[in-house]
């Protein structure tokens, strides 16, 4: 187990490592970095001066040595501006050059300045990941138990009516990406002009003039129903189908097994053999399309988040990919890519631990 | 001239799609006429679900076709004061040869709601089912060694694959698909890298089958390659010489940051379903009659996968299908005329709440694209899980 547990470890952080170059070397790119010394320097500034814009800037050595001083591997760079003064990765501004430090990079806490909020990248990042962590959270207190409810009761009696119905809904949730449900709730229950609101305000049964909020740009201030199940409803609805079909396949598994028909005809009552004999084996699988489905949800608060107006994490990561703010776009990769990685080595581990015939072998 | 009422709108619509229901009234017809003779295609017209799902996906396919016949006005054209007008409202200037009416309204440009959601369907499905299959060609042209082989190949391979489905899909659009990317030039040289496979993998497909018979080979080999490799120069490098085969840039970006995205996926499949073949008696009779690795892999395993792959097929259509929903919706790689259903479900969102339809018919309209797919996929599965 702990070399399994070492193994992975050991991958997981070669693969961090490759991402992360990856996304510095596809930020990095002439282009995009010609585009910040304009945005920086003046958008009219003339070739020879953007040259010298990003040799000052610490921009004109390899990719590779400047990923090693943004990971805080190598030394950051030092030079000196036209009118003299040092300058430096790690100098602040009118500090002693003898006191900075040699490297300041990512594993020294220093993940540099936002072009787009003017603040640090970290604090900036800290800010947004709170919020997206209250929609997360509300996604998988919503999501998971719905999601395994429904996977089990029709999984349960394979074929019945029940099942047919209940595999259709999945089927047409799996078919819905957040951007069309998205729109189509608002249309039906936030907007003045269409859907249902129009009739219950016309009655005089809600008091504005729709009954959910189209943006949830209030609920970064103070979470109430009105403004969050909106958003919380469009990304869960997509990972609801997704995982209650995975859930329906392990529990139908399970209920052709031996031991449950052993059960069975012994008499033990079919409530008691679903709740105490096969949910326990059927709920294994399922736990680790949760866990794999964080990567995709990652992708739901993104769409979410922008249609809804909602400032967390992934409004930040749009904000940043869209004015080219390099060094926050590099923040939100490292933060996302770590998600995705811890959650998948959760998964194989809880696995492992679930299953005691992968655990024993 | 008078609005039109929703039963109006109705039945106009249904007299637009009109080439559209004779093409699936023909097809059914056919299809179910002859379903004995057409093996899995003839099985799925015993399932109801994957009828439906069937159904579905050939409305959007026969719309995407007689997309020109359909359109009720120019999907470009704004027509002046009409600006967000509501479902079946008339024009303001009616030319008296052209349509009169907007069928599902206009946008916030006043273009044809309805006319550019049939022109979308024809931009969706022009891209998602060609890219979903250079991904197929991409993840079993590895796939297949990587479970056959094993070891280190394995292992590098698997690795690369793992480091791609660890992105997240959004990150790796907004890295990928952008106007800077296509300045150096990325594209072109990943286009160069995975459109090579799905030559490596026909030329082997045609070798491995006919090596005994080298005249025979040596034919069937050259037209396949010849054919390959002008559409590879065409495709990739947008340099063929006649001109028939060829992508825009922008296109190729969008293409092949799919393809990207999608091969690992096919490539862990087929993986997994070559470990398990691979330990099969009819495996081990081909080994000891001293077939090649590659024939045994590309004719007795690779047939023997056909079920679970032609679902998965299916599924990843859609998948494709939401994603290229995805570039359009944050307006990466495509152009903003573009009747896409992403985009324009992008430009709709910004008045979504005042003014719903332009971005309410895009966005039904792929779900149900994308909901026929995932009942057709069912369907199969079922039918092809029966013998």
């Amino acid at each position: 187990m702990l070399k399994f547990v070492i193994k992975r470890l050991f991958v997981m952080l070669l693969t961090a490592f490759a991402l992360t170059f990856i996304v510095f070397w596809l930020t990095n790119l002439p282009p995009n970095l010609e585009k910040l010394a304009k945005s920086e320097a003046g958008t009219r500034i003339s070739d020879a001066e953007v040259g010298t814009w990003l040799s000052e800037n610490g921009y004109d050595s390899s990719p590779l040595n400047r990923y090693g001083q943004w990971l805080g591997l190598l030394p950051g760079w030092t030079g000196t501006a036209q009118n003299g003064t040092p300058t430096g990765r790690c100098l602040e501004k009118d500090a002693d050059p003898a006191t900075a430090p040699r490297f300041c990079g990512l594993l020294q806490g220093d993940w540099g300045q936002s072009s787009v909020f003017k603040l640090p990248v970290s604090q900036v990042i800290g800010r947004s990941l709170s919020l997206t962590g209250w929609l997360m959270f509300a996604v998988m207190a919503v999501m998971v138990p719905t999601a395994l409810f429904l996977g089990v009761l029709s999984g349960m009696r394979e074929g019945s009516r029940t099942d047919r119905l209940l595999s259709a809904f999945s089927i047409a949730s799996t078919a819905t990406p957040e951007y069309v449900s998205g729109v189509v709730f608002i249309a039906l229950l936030a907007s003045p002009m269409s859907g249902l609101s129009p009739f219950l305000s016309g009655a005089g049964w809600i008091e504005g003039r729709t009954l959910f909020m189209g943006t949830a740009t209030s609920a970064m201030e103070d979470i109430n129903f009105w403004n969050f199940a909106l958003p919380v409803m469009t990304i869960a609805l997509y990972g609801i189908g997704y995982i209650a079909r995975m859930t329906r396949a392990s529990m139908t598994e399970v209920m052709t097994a031996q031991y449950i028909r052993t059960a069975r005809l012994k008499g033990v009552g079919f409530r008691q053999v679903v709740v105490r004999h096969a949910l326990r084996n059927a709920l294994i699988a399922p736990f680790t399309v949760i866990m794999l489905q964080f990567p995709w949800l990652l992708n739901g608060v993104v769409i979410v988040e922008t249609l809804y107006n909602y400032k967390g994490f992934g409004w930040t990561l749009v904000q940043a990919a869209g004015n080219n703010d390099i060094e926050l776009l590099l923040g939100c990769s490292v933060v996302a890519v770590v998600l995705v990685l811890i959650t998948q080595l959760i998964s194989d581990i809880g696995y492992v631990f679930l299953n005691p015939r992968i655990r024993l072998s | 001239m008078e609005p039109l009422s929703w039963g109006q709108i109705l039945l106009a619509a249904l007299q637009q799609f009109l080439p559209v229901w004779v093409a699936l009234i023909v097809t059914f017809a056919l299809s179910i006429r002859y379903k004995r003779k057409l093996a899995l295609y003839g099985k799925l017209f015993d399932s109801p679900v994957g009828m439906i799902g069937f159904a579905i996906v050939m409305f959007w396919v026969f719309t995407a076709f007689f997309a020109d016949w359909i359109i009720t006005m120019d999907p470009l054209a704004q027509f002046s004061g009409s600006k967000n007008a509501v479902p079946g409202s008339a024009l303001t200037a009616p030319d008296p040869d052209a349509y009169t009416h907007f069928l599902l309204g206009a946008d916030h440009v006043a273009r044809d709601v309805f006319s550019r959601m049939v022109m979308g369907a024809r931009e969706v499905l022009k891209i998602a089912p060609a890219a979903t299959l250079f991904a197929f060609m991409v993840g079993i042209t590895l796939g297949l060694p990587a479970g056959y082989v094993g070891g280190k190949l394995d292992t590098v391979i698997s690795f690369i694959a793992n480091l791609v489905l660890a992105f997240p899909v959004i990150l790796l659009f907004y890295l990928l698909v952008t106007p800077e990317i296509i300045v150096i030039g990325i594209p072109t040289y990943m286009a160069a890298i995975l459109f090579l496979f799905p030559i490596f993998f026909i030329g082997i497909l045609i070798n491995s089958r006919y090596f005994t018979n080298p005249p025979q080979r040596n034919l069937y080999l050259g037209i396949a390659m010849a054919i390959c490799v002008w559409a590879y120069i065409g495709l990739a490098f947008n340099a063929d010489p006649l001109g028939v085969w060829g992508m825009s840039p922008n296109l190729l970006n969008v293409f092949v940051s799919v393809v990207f995205v999608n091969s690992p996926g096919v490539f862990r499949i087929v993986r997994g379903m070559v470990m398990d073949i691979k330990t099969r008696d009819y495996v081990a009779a081909g080994q000891t009659r001293g077939e090649g690795a590659w024939y045994i892999m590309l004719w007795e395993i690779l047939p023997n996968a056909r079920g679970p792959l032609i679902v998965d097929f299916c599924l990843r259509i859609g998948y494709t299908t939401i994603l290229l929903g995805t570039l359009g919706f944050f307006g990466l790689g495509v152009s903003p005329e573009s009747p896409d259903w992403g985009s324009t479900i992008n430009y709709g969102r910004k008045l979504l709440a005042m003014v719903p339809h332009p971005a309410l018919a895009p966005a039904l309209a792929l779900m149900s694209l994308v909901l026929g797919l995932n009942l057709l996929a069912d369907g199969l599965r079922e039918e092809s899980l029966k013998d």
